[in-house]
């Protein structure tokens, strides 16, 4: 299952300038990621989890060395092909939710539909399906200031699989969540990883998250120190 | 998608009502202050003209070089004819003749002896004819203070003032001594009909107001007056319509070297009124600038704000893989809607407000009692056709240029950036 190939780093580098100096946040990763993985990226805090996840997002870029994602180079994206690649093959969800708080919970997981011009009786369909597997189909019509974390984190989920991406980078998905609600958005994550080959990455130090994942890769100041595979 | 994000302008009301508010605001303020500018530049030419310089004045030759000292001898004569040929050749123009005169005023005791006596400016206005013009033009009615208007003839007005500093009051007679046409003395004896005050502070010292008939006879002017006065019909100065009837004028009544031939002269032309018109557009053009671009400042600040207000959700947005340049269009499509509605409506109550100033001005007489100018005492508005389209200028430009401006920003930082200032 776990054999075809979505992501290739070789070498990868990032660096950020800062008032004093020159800083290294990734220094020299290899590492592959294949379809349907459930893997997390794992380390202290300042390790470069949330870097590395913004490079395979296209929502950073390389400082050097290679990040191949889903076929394609993110050095070598113009920002116009990164939001395609973000837009049509990759899913986001964030600590802080990050739902958009004029819409109510239909509308924002209809958004990335109504990038990728779905019509009308698609996207309900697609929505209603995505709020279907979240458990979230009587909130269609609440707004995110009526949900609670958990469910707000739940729309989320929602709105990063409406589409059904290959890819869902997921940092610090239960940061704000707590125990109960973690298991619970956690437990749905695997579910759909297994329905639908989904490939999940994940950015966190929570030991909950990492108690379902089945790839551990550990980050210590920028470098891989560890990659395992567990039994779950 | 353009419903979609419609949809969320208008329930966000600090992205919809907010800025909208704040452009109605903005605008109606330009508008309004345009104006009321406009108002008091039009106001203060149009008393000018009611009182003195007409739209245009037609006099001799001669009469208008010495205008300043009423050269009555100089006055126009056969002005029967001259008027018919006015009214016929310029249907678009209303025509009153005029005599200016100087003279005394004398009141005398119950003995015939005089009592008392002061120089007095005097209007020979026609006011008996059945003709309400003049009445109107110099607001007569309203003016009155004491008395009543004169019905009969040898019935005169006098400014309260004058009227008080020689103690004659509605009902005495008093003498007027002046010159005739031919230079010789004329005296005759008039009731005091009423007082009047004009609120400017020049009219209410020394001036009389007789009928034109009264002023011809005493003065020997049969048929002639000092000058002949042209207002367009809808009263409001037009240098290109004045423009055209003085050109008339000149191909009718050729220039000549006759001293008595009429001559025309417009507004602009007297008492330096056209340096004043300049200086009072300039003036205008320069506040109404200033308020444009204080105006503009605040608005694009607000589009500014707006803007950054919201880097979180042009965040989201990109990270769910929308594209720079087509956040960045719906964000200046979104600030045109926001401009053009917010201008559409602070244009509309600017204009209405100040419609009604224009109809019923504002009254700020008690605060101007002392000007020595011929200013006017009620503001009034004036609607031109540039009052329509000024307040776009801060309420669209402005709005889309502090948007487009706060806009790059989103360019200008990575993605990843837009993304810290989320997290945070
Ligand atoms: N834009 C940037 N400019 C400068 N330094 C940065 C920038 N982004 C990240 N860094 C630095 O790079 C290092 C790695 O940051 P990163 O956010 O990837 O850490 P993390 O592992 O996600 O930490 P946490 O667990 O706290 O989220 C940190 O020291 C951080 O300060
Ligand atoms: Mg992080």
């Amino acid at each position: 299952m776990e054999n075809s190939t979505l992501i290739t780093i070789e070498a990868l580098k990032k660096h950020f300038l800062t008032m004093s100096g020159r800083f290294t946040a990734l220094n020299g990763i290899d590492l592959t990621i294949g379809k349907a993985e459930f893997t997390g990226v794992v380390g202290p805090s300042g390790s470069g989890k949330t870097t590395l996840l913004n490079i395979i997002g296209s929502l950073d870029s390389p400082s050097e060395g290679r990040a191949v994602v889903l076929g394609q180079s993110i050095s070598d994206l113009n920002v116009k092909q990164a939001a395609l690649l973000r837009r049509s093959r990759l899913g986001f969800i964030f600590q802080s939710y990050n739902l958009l708080p004029v819409y109510t919970v239909f509308e924002n997981v209809e958004f990335p539909l109504l990038l990728l011009r779905f019509d009308d009786s698609q996207r309900r369909r697609m929505v209603m399906d995505s709020l279907e597997w979240l458990g979230l189909t009587d909130k269609a019509k609440s707004k995110p200031a009526q949900l609670s974390g958990g469910e707000c984190q739940r729309v989320a989920i929602a709105r990063a699989m409406v589409k059904k991406p290959e890819i869902v980078l997921a940092d610090e998905p239960t940061a704000n969540l707590d125990a109960a609600n973690s298991h619970h958005i956690l437990k749905t994550m695997v579910q759909l990883n297994k329905e639908f080959n989904t490939t999940f990455i994940f950015a966190t130090h929570d030991d909950k998250v990492i108690g379902y994942l089945r790839r551990k890769i550990s980050l210590i100041d920028g470098k891989v120190a560890k990659d395992e595979f567990t039994n779950n | 998608m353009i419903r979609f994000l419609l949809r969320g302008i208008l329930r966000d009301k600090q992205r919809s009502l907010l800025p909208v508010v704040i452009v109605i605001i903005g605008v109606m303020l330009t508008v309004f202050l345009f104006c009321w500018l406009r108002g008091i530049l039009n106001d203060s030419i149009e008393l000018n003209a009611r009182f003195n310089a007409g739209h245009v004045k037609i006099m001799t030759a001669a009469y208008a070089k010495n205008v300043d000292q009423i050269p009555n001898d100089l006055a126009l004569i056969g002005v029967d004819t001259l008027l018919t040929k006015l009214k016929k050749e310029f249907p678009d123009m209303k025509w009153g003749q005029r005599i200016h005169f100087g003279g005394l005023i004398d009141a005398p005791d119950s003995k015939g002896e005089t009592r008392a006596q002061g120089p007095a400016v005097g209007f020979g206005i026609d006011m008996l004819s059945g003709d309400h013009s003049e009445i109107e033009r110099f607001n007569l009615e309203k003016s009155l203070r004491r008395g009543r208007l004169p019905v009969h003839s040898r019935e005169i007005l006098m400014s309260e003032e004058f009227s008080r500093k020689l103690k004659v009051n509605p009902g005495d007679t008093v003498t007027l001594i002046g010159s005739t046409m031919n230079g010789s003395m004329a005296m005759s004896n008039y009731t005091v009909s009423g007082t009047i005050v004009f609120g400017t502070g020049p009219m209410d010292q020394g001036s009389v107001i007789v009928d034109l008939k009264d002023v011809r006879n005493a003065l020997d002017m049969d048929n002639a007056a000092g000058e002949i006065v042209g207002y367009l019909k809808d009263n409001y100065y037009d240098e290109e319509k004045i423009g055209q009837v003085v050109a008339r004028f000149n191909r009718l009544f050729p220039v000549s070297n006759d001293e008595y031939a009429p001559v025309i002269i417009t507004l602009r032309q007297q008492n330096s009124l056209g340096d004043m018109i300049d200086e009072i557009k300039g003036i205008g053009a320069f506040a109404v600038f200033i308020f444009v671009l204080s105006m503009s400042l605040v608005l694009w600040n607000a589009g500014l704000l707006g803007g950054l207000r919201r880097y979180p959700e042009f965040g989201i947005r990109l990270a769910i893989g929308e594209d720079y340049s087509h956040i960045y269009k719906t964000m200046i499509y979104e600030s045109i809607l926001i401009g053009l509605i917010g201008s559409f409506i602070g244009t509309s109550i600017g204009l209405l407000i100040s419609l009604y100033m224009q109809k019923h001005g504002l009254d700020l007489s008690s605060m101007l009692k002392n000007a020595t100018i011929l200013m006017p005492a009620v503001f009034h508005t004036q609607i031109t056709s540039a009052a329509f389209f000024i307040g776009f200028i801060p309420g669209l430009l402005s709005t889309v240029i502090g948007t487009m401006l706060s806009g790059i920003g989103i360019y200008k930082r990575k993605t990843a950036q837009l993304f810290k200032e989320l997290e945070a």
